[in-house]
């Protein structure tokens, strides 16, 4: 019996001491498209990190890479110096990303928010933010009393569209007489033209804004007119306490940790990951208390009906602005129309720029 | 008290070496950064200056940063050395960019020899009729240059940004705001495989050459350093001072254009809103580094490029912010004008005597 378990515990520490020898030199390497800051984009992606460090896995990260011709260059240098997995942060890494995978089929590689995995080394992954946004809506629909929703929007990709059409849908659910306003700023990040973009929906009668960009100026020109708003990517309640409703938070963290302990052990496949509010990869910030206590619970059954898939963002019917059938009664839009997208719904005002 | 009087004698020898004073001490001021910073300094240094272009794809990288920094430093020299301080060569780049990569989009489905030259000319006309407006406005209006090419950079930024968002956005491209991929007769070829450098470091020597030909042997040149000199000096010689502000101009502007297109063309392959990572101002260091001096401009260059590959190596190896590239940056020019300052100035600490105190 003790000789048994002896020669277990001797087994297992062998086993043990074997795989720590194997691993301790595994690297993770982060590829950032900002500094690393206090909030936003990166610095969500710098909290991942931390966590896939507190896994007890080494990281390194480079911040405030340029989509250009330089991200290359620094994939590489990572790939080159014994990095084992790579994520690389922003869309604009794309083409860069394959290009390294190619040259290193033994090092993994995790592109955000992409959609091109040419070798059997990389790996794509992004959030449902739109169910956020959902979430956002049905707030919005019922704190606004002017009816109109100030929105900041900063490319016409499909991931921005997608946002404001969830949104809109969730509050004309509570509010049938909701209209979205959007101002464009073709940026993600420009404190300036985002405080005018919310200065401008302001003026225009939205008392409520929100943004599809970086920076805490849209909350804080809220904060200052006495309108509602909700934080992007970080919990940016701080920066504006009263006027901030939530957040919608983008939390990386159990995808990167998961991830790395899957290449670090050998388990890691190629894959397209697209996770939301039931993985924890979307996230909500406190809510204000200025929504009413029940509210804030309409919004938390809501979000748990979201995350169980008993309610759809996109759930028909769906009318584009024409009043188009896009998704009929009873049916729910399919990944493939949502990765997709590039029409408004019915309410939303104005064009897609072209 | 201080008195600063200007030295008459400046050896010409010492006007060459002060650069390397600059970059030496900027080297131990880095150090000392480092220190402060809580690494140990010597190795920080070796990460940044060593290990980057310890191997063959580092050289390339280099090169490859270089390029486009030699390119626009000589054709900032032109400018500068005659007294017309254009600061707007990044948005020369950017417009002849966009000319040119509005040209590879043209062909963006067919193949053919003469697409490139075709590409490269017309980014080098591109970024050439961009400087003009600067030029034209400073000899028929009087306007101030400095301040005109420099407000043409948002301009031309706000112009690609608008093209590559709006009109000549990738139809398969989800509406992200980049173009479609140029077709291969588009790209400048590769020296060798499997490293980036390409065919337009030629392009930057071809420049180099030139310009130390046109400097030093031409009339116009002559023209250009007496007009440095002195103004009055030019005027009263009889030189056509109005074409000649605009051909420093144009040629400025073509050099940037060049780079443009060789970065489009070259290791991007498409237009998208961050071509540049503002080349056209840290050209202006790579100039001044390099006295002027066309010799002097291609040592320059590299050194500007190698901060910026040490600053993402000591981040990769030792989590150095990579923000420490840009002080490298700072502390070259301020080493170099520090220590001309030095060089043309002598500085006498005179004591005073009493009774002058008493008048």
């Amino acid at each position: 019996m003790y000789k048994n378990f002896f020669r277990y515990l001797i087994s297992a520490i062998f086993l043990l001491g074997f795989s720590v020898n194997s691993n301790a030199d595994f690297k993770v390497g982060f590829v950032y498209v900002g500094p690393t800051g206090d909030h936003g984009w990166t610095f969500q992606h710098h909290e991942g990190r931390n966590a896939v460090e507190a896994a007890g896995i080494k990281t390194t990260f480079v911040e405030s890479v340029p989509e250009g011709a330089d991200a290359e260059r620094v994939i590489r240098q990572l790939a080159q110096s014994g990095h084992d997995l790579i994520f690389t942060t922003s869309f604009g890494y794309m083409d860069p990303t394959n290009k390294v995978a190619k040259d290193f089929p033994n090092v993994k590689f995790e592109h955000a928010t992409g959609y091109k995995r040419e070798h059997s080394n990389v790996s794509t992954y992004s959030a449902r933010f739109y169910e956020g946004r959902t979430l956002l809506g049905h707030i919005a629909g019922k704190m606004t009393k002017t009816n109109t929703i100030g929105y900041i929007a900063s490319f016409p990709i499909p991931e921005v569209i997608r946002g404001i059409n969830a949104m809109t849908l969730a509050a004309q659910k509570v509010n049938p007489n909701i209209k979205t306003k959007i101002v464009w700023v073709f940026t993600w990040y420009d404190p300036g033209k985002e405080a005018e973009a919310a200065q401008a929906l302001i003026d225009q009668g939205a008392d409520v804004i929100m943004q599809h960009t970086d920076s805490t100026a849209p909350v804080q020109t809220a904060e200052k007119a006495g309108v509602w708003s909700f934080g992007q990517a970080s919990d940016m309640q701080r920066f504006a306490p009263k006027s901030i409703l939530t957040s919608i938070i983008d939390d990386w963290a159990p995808y990167y940790v998961e991830r790395a302990i899957a290449a670090r052990d050998g388990t890691w496949n190629q894959q397209d990951t697209w996770h939301g509010l039931k993985e924890g990869m979307v996230a909500m910030g406190p809510y204000n208390s200025a929504m009413g206590a029940d509210l804030v619970k309409e919004v938390e059954q809501l979000q748990k009906d979201l995350a169980s898939g008993k309610v759809h963002s996109f759930t028909g019917p769906i009318y584009d602005q024409k009043g188009n059938i896009l998704v009929a009664e009873g049916k729910v839009a399919d990944d493939g129309m949502l990765a997709g997208m590039n029409v408004y719904v019915k309410g939303v005002e104005g064009d897609i720029p072209k | 008290m201080i008195k600063i009087e200007k030295r008459n004698d400046v050896p010409m020898a010492l006007y060459f070496f002060t650069p390397f004073i600059a970059i030496i001490l900027t080297i131990l001021g880095g150090g000392i950064i480092f220190y402060i910073l809580g690494f140990n300094p010597i190795e920080a240094l070796k990460f940044y200056f060593i290990t980057p272009i310890s191997n063959l794809y580092g050289l390339s990288e280099l090169l490859l940063k270089a390029t486009p920094l030699c390119l626009i430093a000589i054709g900032l020299s032109f400018c500068f050395k005659s007294n017309n301080w254009n600061i707007g060569a990044e948005g020369q780049l950017t417009f002849g960019a966009i000319v040119g990569g509005g040209v590879a989009l043209l062909f963006y489905n067919q193949e053919g020899f003469y697409i490139l030259p075709l590409v490269i000319l017309a980014g080098a006309i591109g970024g050439m009729i961009f400087a003009l407006i600067p030029a034209v406005l400073k000899t028929y209006f009087n306007t101030n240059e400095i301040l005109v090419s420099l407000m043409l950079v948002y301009v031309s930024k706000l112009l690609l940004d608008y093209l590559v968002v709006g009109p000549w956005s990738n139809p398969e491209g989800f509406n992200f705001p980049e173009t479609r991929q140029f077709s291969d007769s588009s790209r400048m070829p590769l020296l060798f495989e499997g490293l980036r450098i390409h065919a337009g470091i030629f392009l930057a020597l071809a420049a180099v050459m030139l310009s130390w030909f046109i400097l030093y042997k031409t009339y116009l040149g002559f023209q250009i350093k007496v007009s440095g000199l002195s103004l009055k000096t030019a005027k009263y010689a009889g030189f056509k001072g109005k074409t000649m502000i605009l051909v420093v101009f144009m040629i400025s502007g073509a050099c940037a254009g060049l780079a443009g297109v060789g970065e489009i063309t070259g290791p991007i392959g498409q237009l998208h809103r961050m071509i540049s990572p503002d080349y056209g101002f840290t050209a202006i260091i790579v100039a001044f580094l390099g006295r002027l001096n066309p010799f002097g401009i291609i040592f320059a260059s590299m050194v500007v490029a190698l901060t910026y590959l040490g600053a993402e190596t000591a981040q990769i190896f030792l989590q150095i912010p990579k923000y420490t590239g840009q002080v490298f940056q700072g502390m070259i020019l301020f080493f170099l004008l520090a220590s001309d300052y030095l060089l043309f100035f002598k500085i006498k600490i005179l004591s005073l005597k009493k009774n002058e105190l008493r008048h």
